[in-house]
């Protein structure tokens, strides 16, 4: 069974669909990354500060904004972010778990791995859980072979898992969260 | 110990700092190319090394430098592909991790080379972290004047800009990195026009990997010449393999190419053998796109030569019994692998990735992921084995990229060489069914040897 949660119970103060004035003046400076006529090359850097700053998805409202930011058509925004599967479309929770499952992770144990998440979290890969604090996917090889199996938990990776780990870091996170702590989560607008 | 020339410097402290990497030798050898050589030079020294692009595709890099139209007033480009994504490979992640500054050394050589004044690193967006290293390292290169206007007062110039990718393994293709680049979903050109006359922003563009640009400082270094000698025959130099899987000592190692793999895989240098004292059952040398090879045949030829870390050792026999060097990702399967399942895995991950644009892959995988899964789980029929490879052989040569040929390869190769686990599964369906999470299968014990 899919559990479907609308956007207001993730807990998240309702953001304007606008970037600062510091994050709109680093944007000027990534579209002078390339030629004069190319402002829509500086979408996909655009997009990963978009969706970190402005409520963690891609709203339709976001890419529409995007697209104004880079006089272009919102179609071309759209197809664009529903081809990448970095881009979330939907709202997700604060930690975003994302278990490796391709083959060498698989045969290094991924699959006990997702399992353990799975009996922690109370949700099936795939879906978020109730208090919004946690989402968990399945993706392809992070790229990441030799410390198998491996998950990134917002981009942060997390090597050589164990079951025993797993529990560990969920731990970790949920008391960091009670404690009020901001994770310590790089920008992307400060990686351009 | 094989000889490093990549790697040498890896283990310093601070060696990814520019004034460490300065104090051993770093840049050392872009001063010599801004001084001592012209732009052609550099393009010779590279020819004569031999260097064949690392990412996968073995292609010479300086017949690819050569191509570049270099006649056109329209700006060139070099875009350093570091969307490394192909399931058992990460080499590239370890160079930027650990040398950024030789990454960057390699990319203002090219540069000059190649008369560019405007380089991107795509580099995949999941590496986030990896990006910020590389970040830090250009600002401190741009600090020392060894990138933006007149480099160190030679009248050369170059930027270096970092391009995050969205998480789409397709965009490794070359010009599927070229149309994300421009903003656009990654789907692969036709060819030609080739991107060394039309590629980038419709301007001659060179798109290399990571490990083949960090490779041409080692080459200005000690000369072409002197590279070539590293190797065997038309293999020169060193490639970087990544070794993950079943074995005791998985990570990234530099070795010179025609090394024994017999020796890869045992020696305590490399990976050390296999792990838990299990047995060597398969390997895929060449990251999951290659064939994959059954013990003994990665181990010796047909013929009984013993089997070497090179582009042409690996491709003895053709696809019947040998499979390719690829990008170095050495994935090493125990006794306990099922392939079957490590088969189905990786069709799930083509089906996944496929951009969709030509219909033998869009539609191919979307029928094989599902077939195999179901032989996997003994739903399977008898007949299912030759629809796969069927389907795999309608899909290999069909599309515009070689995305077609990576999905289609190790289903044939896996049906080719462990025919019998197929038919196993499809057999047993009562054992199959109740085995959880494609731990092993207890084949007939008669059937299967291992080494």
């Amino acid at each position: 069974m899919s559990i479907t949660v609308e956007h207001k119970m993730y807990n998240r103060e309702e953001k304007q669909v606008k970037f600062s004035e510091n994050i709109l003046k680093r944007i000027e400076e990534i579209i002078l990354h390339y030629p004069k006529d190319q402002s829509k090359s500086a979408l996909l850097p655009v997009l990963h500060i978009a969706q970190q700053e402005l409520g963690g998805y891609l709203s339709v409202d976001v890419m529409d904004y995007v697209a104004s930011l880079l006089e272009i058509q919102p179609i071309e925004v759209y197809e664009v972010a529903t081809f990448y599967p970095m881009f979330h479309l939907e709202p997700v929770g604060k930690y975003i778990i994302e278990v490796c499952q391709t083959g060498p992770c698989a045969i290094c144990g991924s699959e006990r791995i997702v399992d353990q998440l799975e009996n922690i979290l109370g949700i099936k890969a795939g879906e978020t859980t109730l208090d919004g604090l946690f989402t968990l996917r399945t993706v392809e090889c992070l790229g990441s072979c030799g410390t198998a199996p491996v998950m990134q938990i917002n981009t942060e990776f997390h090597e050589s898992l164990t079951p025993d780990k797993i529990i560990q870091i969920i731990n970790d996170l949920r008391s960091k969260d009670r404690s009020n702590n901001q994770p310590l989560e790089t920008k992307w607008v400060n990686l351009f | 110990m094989g000889k490093l020339v990549l790697t040498d410097k890896i283990n310093i402290p601070g060696i990814r700092g520019i004034d460490v990497y300065q104090a051993h030798g770093g840049y050392v050898n872009l001063l010599k190319v801004i001084k001592d050589m012209t732009p052609a030079d550099v393009g010779h020294e590279v020819t004569k090394s031999g260097l064949r692009g690392r990412g996968g595709a073995g292609f010479p890099t300086g017949l690819k430098w050569s191509f570049l139209d270099r006649k056109t007033d329209k700006p060139r480009y070099l875009v350093c592909n570091a969307d490394e994504s192909e399931p058992g490979t990460f080499k590239d992640r370890y160079l930027m991790e650990h040398l950024p500054h030789l990454l960057i050394e390699g990319l203002i050589i090219s540069s000059y080379a190649l008369g560019v004044k405007t380089c991107y690193i795509y580099i995949r967006g999941e590496f986030k972290y990896i990006i910020g290293i590389l970040k830090k390292a250009v600002q401190e290169a741009y600090q020392h004047n060894l990138l933006g206007e007149n480099i160190l007062g030679s009248g050369f110039s170059l930027d270096i800009y970092l391009h995050p990718g969205g998480g789409a393994y397709i965009c490794g293709e070359e010009t599927a990195m070229l149309e994300s680049l421009e903003g656009k979903r990654g789907n692969p050109r036709i060819k030609p026009p080739f991107p060394a006359y039309k590629g980038l922003f419709d301007s001659p563009t060179v798109v290399n990997n990571v490990e083949t640009l960090a490779a041409v400082v080692p080459i200005i270094g000690m000369g072409g010449e002197s590279y070539a000698e590293i190797g065997i025959g038309k293999s020169t130099g060193t490639k970087l393999i990544s070794a993950c899987g079943n074995v005791k000592k998985p990570g990234v190692y530099e070795i010179e190419l025609g090394l024994p793999i017999e020796d890869f895989i045992f020696s305590e240098e490399y990976c050390g053998g296999i792990k838990d004292g299990k047995r060597l059952k398969a390997v895929v040398p060449g990251g999951s796109s290659v064939p994959v090879l059954p013990f003994e045949l990665v181990l010796r030829t047909l013929k009984g030569q013993q089997r070497l870390m090179t582009y042409e050792s690996l491709a003895e026999g053709g696809f019947d019994s040998g499979t390719m060097l690829g990008s170095g990702g050495f994935i090493v399967y125990d006794e306990d692998a099922c392939m079957v399942r490590n088969t189905w895995n990786f069709t799930r991950f083509y089906r996944h990735e496929s951009c969709g644009q030509c219909s033998p892959c869009r539609e191919g995988t979307a029928w094989m992921e599902p077939i195999l899964k179901r032989v996997e789980y003994g739903a399977g029929k008898l007949s299912d084995i030759d629809l796969l490879v069927s389907i795999a052989g309608k899909i290999e040569g069909n599309t515009i990229c070689p995305f077609g040929d990576a999905a289609a390869w190790p289903v044939s190769s896996a049906i080719r060489h462990f025919r019998h686990e197929f038919e196993f599964h499809i057999e047993h369906p009562e054992i199959v069914k109740n085995i959880n999470h494609g731990s092993l299968v207890n084949y007939p014990a008669s059937s299967i040897q291992y080494r």
